[in-house]
């Protein structure tokens, strides 16, 4: 059991929690992740660690509510405790002085890539942070962006804010304008994809950060197997972060809707049910 | 013995034998010839007094044998379940020769249930606290029976598991309707009245690293299990609805998909393909039928006679209505514009020389391919030691198949205190072989905390390979 420090909504369906988890605060590194199982008949989910802060004991994860899961892990508040957390997983980014570091961050994926452009400054290295979102409502952790890069630039989809556009054409005016050692990227996996193709022909290094469908999270299912240059992995244990030119995105993306249906059914009826429980709390069942 | 029978236990999940009733025990106990060198001890990988514990139900003393199992074979209850006695000690009776071996695995059985289910299982007197701390890795057989050993002979004893669970194998690896969950948490259960303490979500390498352990610890036992499945490397083989035998099984058994009131889901496919002969290809078909498939197959590469699978598990599937398509290997896993598995490409075999394992080796026929239409595959073609603390612990020496190195006479590693023992060590094997293991290791662990020499001498009396007991 591991308690829920604190829980906020940072943006619609997205939730930054607070665990207090101390064993992982005190081992964990940028691009590692933890698993949680949100209670006794809940999945084990994989979730990117944030942040952490070792003297408070805890780490902080941000998640949105989008499957079962998720949404039940949303609904729980400060004071209240999951059944399970488990980490530092995955092996840390490699961080290292290389120069300038485009750290490209899209929707949700932008929780994942905050660490790991902080520990980049941090090793010395120009970090550029680029951040987009569907809109203005759905872009989250701009000032903690800002504050870990050295400049950031911002696109939404609809031109709610800042560029209106793609976070590739942001990446490109970059890449025109100055010299780019390594590109990071986290988001979904077409925006993952398309900043793979940019930095495909200037021969630009890519790190991506992957998300497929987990269970046990050490290496003894084969769940999370991906295709890199040609190779079965894991990214549990290989990754989660890969050289994104080598990485079968398209396979990916199959894998990743294996459960798509029942997922569905699932979510469905969790808001029968929640809707139900609301119903009741009103009429004072 | 008793069983559900077939039509009815395809569609649940409760266990198949029903177990022994006192008459029946007593008469398949009187059985036994009480032979003057019994040589169904030579049989057992830990040298169970097995004529005594039957004398014993004889008598009507069914806890006395369920203690007399203890002295040496500390799970009986789940031994009992899953050992594959016809390899074993009931291999070895002497009734087998013309007619049926006294059932052996049956009366264990019987003997642990029994004093489960009268609430007898006597908490034994533990040696005085010696203040020194044990850490095992890994709450799997070869674990459990570390911490039960060292336990009662006055160590404080701290085991760490990855999982949410124990039991590893035990928890994930073995269904429901082979081993009830139930009876892995009665002897957790027990392990924790003795003392032992459990901390789950503790991955060795990652939360807490092998150093941290050694500085905390006077001697740590390493029994982290094979957990690396095995793929067959064919093309096709990432497609959706393809699983690794472990993760097909850990979502029906740890994360129990099988039921509806629990969120992990499991592709419930219509027709089934599982590719291996052992005794996990048995668990994961038998799981597909019970998940609903109209069929399940299993593809093996060898024939009947070379699968490795206890008898009672092949014996068990084909009831159920598995079919077995033996003598055939799949080259290749095919799949619809969506991704989905849509069969497999399978070639038929011939047996020609045998290989090192001793076994026929498989030759393609050229020319028979064919292709078997499927929703679902399963890999249950064998598993490695999982690389997690062999890669996280320098200075832990590790053979080529990415197992540990430890001595089979003592369970010693080349680092100082560490000791391995199970499927981490040997690669996939049996629970009893764990078990056995473990208790090696836990002698030796003891001496070295008395006496803190490294590397520890074989004890010439601890259990090895079929050296029993003089018998009743």
């Amino acid at each position: 059991m591991a308690e829920i420090l604190s829980a906020e909504t940072i943006a619609p369906e997205t939730i930054r929690m607070r665990i207090h988890a101390p064993k992982i605060a005190a081992k964990r590194e940028a691009g590692q992740f933890v698993i949680i199982r949100a209670s006794e008949h809940s999945e084990r989910v994989p979730l990117t660690i944030a942040d952490s802060d070792v003297s408070e004991g805890s780490v902080t994860i941000v998640f949105q509510m989008v499957g079962h899961s998720t949404l039940e892990l949303g609904e729980m508040k400060a004071g209240d405790s999951v059944a399970d957390i488990v980490g530092p997983l995955g092996r840390a980014t490699e961080v290292e002085k290389l120069g300038t570091v485009v750290s490209v961050g899209g929707g949700i994926g932008t929780a994942v890539a905050l660490p790991i452009a902080s520990a980049m400054k941090a090793a010395g290295n120009r970090v550029v942070g680029i951040i987009g979102a569907r809109s203005k409502d759905l872009l989250i952790l701009e000032d903690e962006m800002r504050a870990a890069a050295d400049e950031i630039l911002i696109s939404t989809d609809d031109g709610s804010y800042g560029h209106h556009g793609f976070v590739t054409d942001l990446l490109q005016q970059v890449i025109d304008r100055e010299k780019v050692d390594v590109v990071l990227a986290v988001g979904p996996v077409p925006m993952m994809r398309a900043v793979c193709k940019v930095t495909l022909e200037p021969g630009i290094r890519t790190i991506v950060s992957l998300n497929p469908i987990m269970v046990d999270g050490t290496g003894m299912c084969g769940g999370c197997r991906v295709t890199v240059g040609g190779e079965t992995k894991f990214v549990c244990v290989d990754g989660p972060e890969f050289d994104g030119h080598q990485v079968d995105f398209e396979e990916l993306v199959k894998r990743q809707r294996t459960y798509k249906g029942i997922e569905a059914d699932d979510v469905g009826r969790y808001h029968r049910e929640r809707e139900c429980r609301l119903k009741d709390a009103q009429t004072g069942e | 013995m008793p069983e559900q029978p077939a039509e009815e236990r395809r569609h649940n999940f409760d266990e198949v034998p029903y177990g022994y009733t006192e008459e029946l025990a007593r008469a398949e106990a009187s059985r036994c010839l009480k032979c003057k060198k019994p040589q169904c001890v030579q049989g057992c990988p830990v040298a169970v007094d097995i004529p005594g514990f039957i004398e014993l139900i004889v008598e009507g003393k069914h806890a006395d044998a369920a203690r007399a199992i203890k002295r040496t074979n500390s799970l009986p209850a789940i031994c009992g379940r899953v050992c594959p006695q016809e390899e074993q000690c009931e291999a070895l009776c002497v009734l087998g020769k013309k007619g049926e071996p006294v059932a052996v695995g049956r009366l264990e059985r019987f003997a642990a249930d029994w004093e489960r289910e009268h609430d007898a299982v006597e908490i034994p007197e533990l040696a005085p606290s010696t203040g020194k701390k044990v850490a095992v890795v890994g709450a799997g057989p070869a674990g459990l029976t570390v911490a039960g050993d060292l336990i009662k002979l006055g160590h404080a004893v701290t085991i760490f598991e990855a999982l949410h669970k124990p039991g590893g194998v035990l928890a994930y690896g073995i269904p429901e309707f082979r081993l009830p969950k139930a009876i892995v948490g009665a002897e957790v259960d027990y392990l924790k009245s003795l003392g032992v303490e459990l901390e789950f979500d503790t991955v060795i390498g990652k939360t807490i690293s092998m150093d941290e352990l050694l500085e905390e610890h006077d001697s740590v036992f390493i029994g982290s299990g094979a957990g690396l499945p095995w793929f067959l490397g064919i093309p096709g083989e990432n497609l959706s609805g393809v699983y690794s035998a472990n993760e097909y099984l850990t979502r029906s058994n740890l994360m129990k998909a099988y039921r509806d009131d629990y969120d992990t889901p499991i592709h419930r496919g219509k027709r089934v393909g599982v590719v291996g002969g052992g005794n996990v290809a048995m668990d994961s078909a038998r799981t597909a039928l019970r998940l609903g498939a109209d069929e399940v197959m299993i593809v093996y590469r060898r024939g009947r006679v070379e699968m490795p699978a206890r008898n009672e598990e092949i014996h068990h599937a084909e009831e159920e209505g598995v079919q077995f398509n033996l003598l055939t290997n799949p080259v290749e896993v095919l799949g619809d514009e969506d991704g989905w598995v849509r069969g497999m490409k399978c070639i038929r075999m011939e047996l020609g020389e045998p290989d090192d394992s001793g076994r026929r080796r498989p030759v393609p026929i050229e020319g028979s391919e064919f292709e078997l239409p499927l929703d679902t595959a399963i890999i249950a073609i064998g598993n490695s030691p999982n690389p997690l603390i062999p890669s996280s612990a320098p200075g832990l020496a590790t053979g080529r198949r990415g197992n540990i190195v430890a001595e089979e006479a003592t369970g010693a590693t080349s680092l100082k205190g560490v000791f391995a023992g199970g499927d981490i060590v040997t690669g996939a094997a049996t629970v009893i072989a764990a078990m056995g293991a473990g208790r090696v290791a836990a002698k030796h662990m003891d001496r070295y905390l008395a006496d803190g020499v490294w590397p520890p001498e074989p004890d010439p009396a601890a259990p090895a390979e079929g050296d029993g007991t003089d018998g009743a």
